[in-house]
């Protein structure tokens, strides 16, 4: 098999991180919030992929593993607060959010 | 293979973009789902099949289907997608964006310098999940709990 420079795969998992960034940071759909993070999570797990490639080593593999068991569950969890704050407020607009008192 | 990592790369990046650009939400979810079947094939280039089928399956088929069952709940109509377009003005997402793009080009940067060529060694089902099962076995059950907390969480938040 031909090499492959394994700083673009690195690149590559930086710019999508960089991407995910951006849409957390500039959104107010809470939707897209939340796809953000995914977008950033997987960036993650491409990192650790390269990094198992790499090394020629499976561990990076597993992490990945574990970075699909946390994408898994924040996704659940965090659905469940869209709906039940859609319930509450009939909108995806964060910006509602700010007025609640702890 | 290294064509098919760069093509596979440059349809995760444009997907990706296309995802946080994106008004309409259901357009955005299937923009998602290209960039991680993308990335699906950029770890079967780089000798990880089983991640590469885990991410078609698991993130690419139960998470996505997850978002758009929600979102058919939800149903968010034309008025959610007018509100989008109008929060997404220029002046909102180039300040920020400006501020990581520096910090982007300064981590890439850093990676440059180090240049490597991996041949990649295909890393297989049986070696994994003997290391699985045999040195991560405490982060295995540790992902079950997170899983079962998750499991619960998420039957709490969405009950009525």
């Amino acid at each position: 098999m031909p090499s492959i420079p394994y700083e673009h795969g690195l690149i590559l998992a930086a710019i999508l991180f960089v991407c995910g960034l951006i849409g957390v940071l500039t959104r107010r759909n809470i939707v897209f919030i939340l796809m953000s993070l995914e977008i950033m999570l997987n960036a993650c797990g491409l990192a650790f992929v390269v990094g198992s490639a790499r090394w020629g080593h499976a561990d990076g593999q597993i992490m990945f593993l574990m970075i699909l068991t946390l994408a898994a569950a924040e996704v659940a969890v965090g659905l469940g607060l869209i709906i039940q704050m859609y319930r509450r407020f009939h909108t995806v607009d964060i910006s509602v959010l700010s007025e609640m008192k702890g | 293979m290294i064509l098919l990592f760069y093509l596979a790369g440059a349809v995760a990046l444009i997907a990706t973009i296309s995802v946080i650009v994106s008004t309409n939400v259901v357009h955005a979810l299937v923009y998602l789902i290209i960039s991680l079947l993308a990335v699906a094939v950029i770890f079967f280039v780089l000798g990880a099949p089983f991640a590469a089928m885990l991410e078609a399956i698991v993130y690419a088929g139960a998470i996505m289907v997850l978002f758009l069952f929600v979102m058919m709940m939800l149903n968010l109509g034309q008025a959610t997608e007018d509100e989008e377009k109008a929060w997404l003005r220029p002046q909102l997402w180039v300040g920020p964006g400006l501020l990581i793009l520096v910090l982007l080009v300064q981590l890439v940067n850093v990676l440059v310098t180090q240049q490597v060529d991996v041949v990649p060694v295909e890393v297989g089902v049986r070696e994994l999940s003997v290391l699985l099962f045999g040195p991560w076995l405490l982060a295995v059950e540790l992902a079950s709990m997170l899983l079962l907390a998750g499991l619960i969480a998420a039957y709490h938040l969405a009950k009525k």
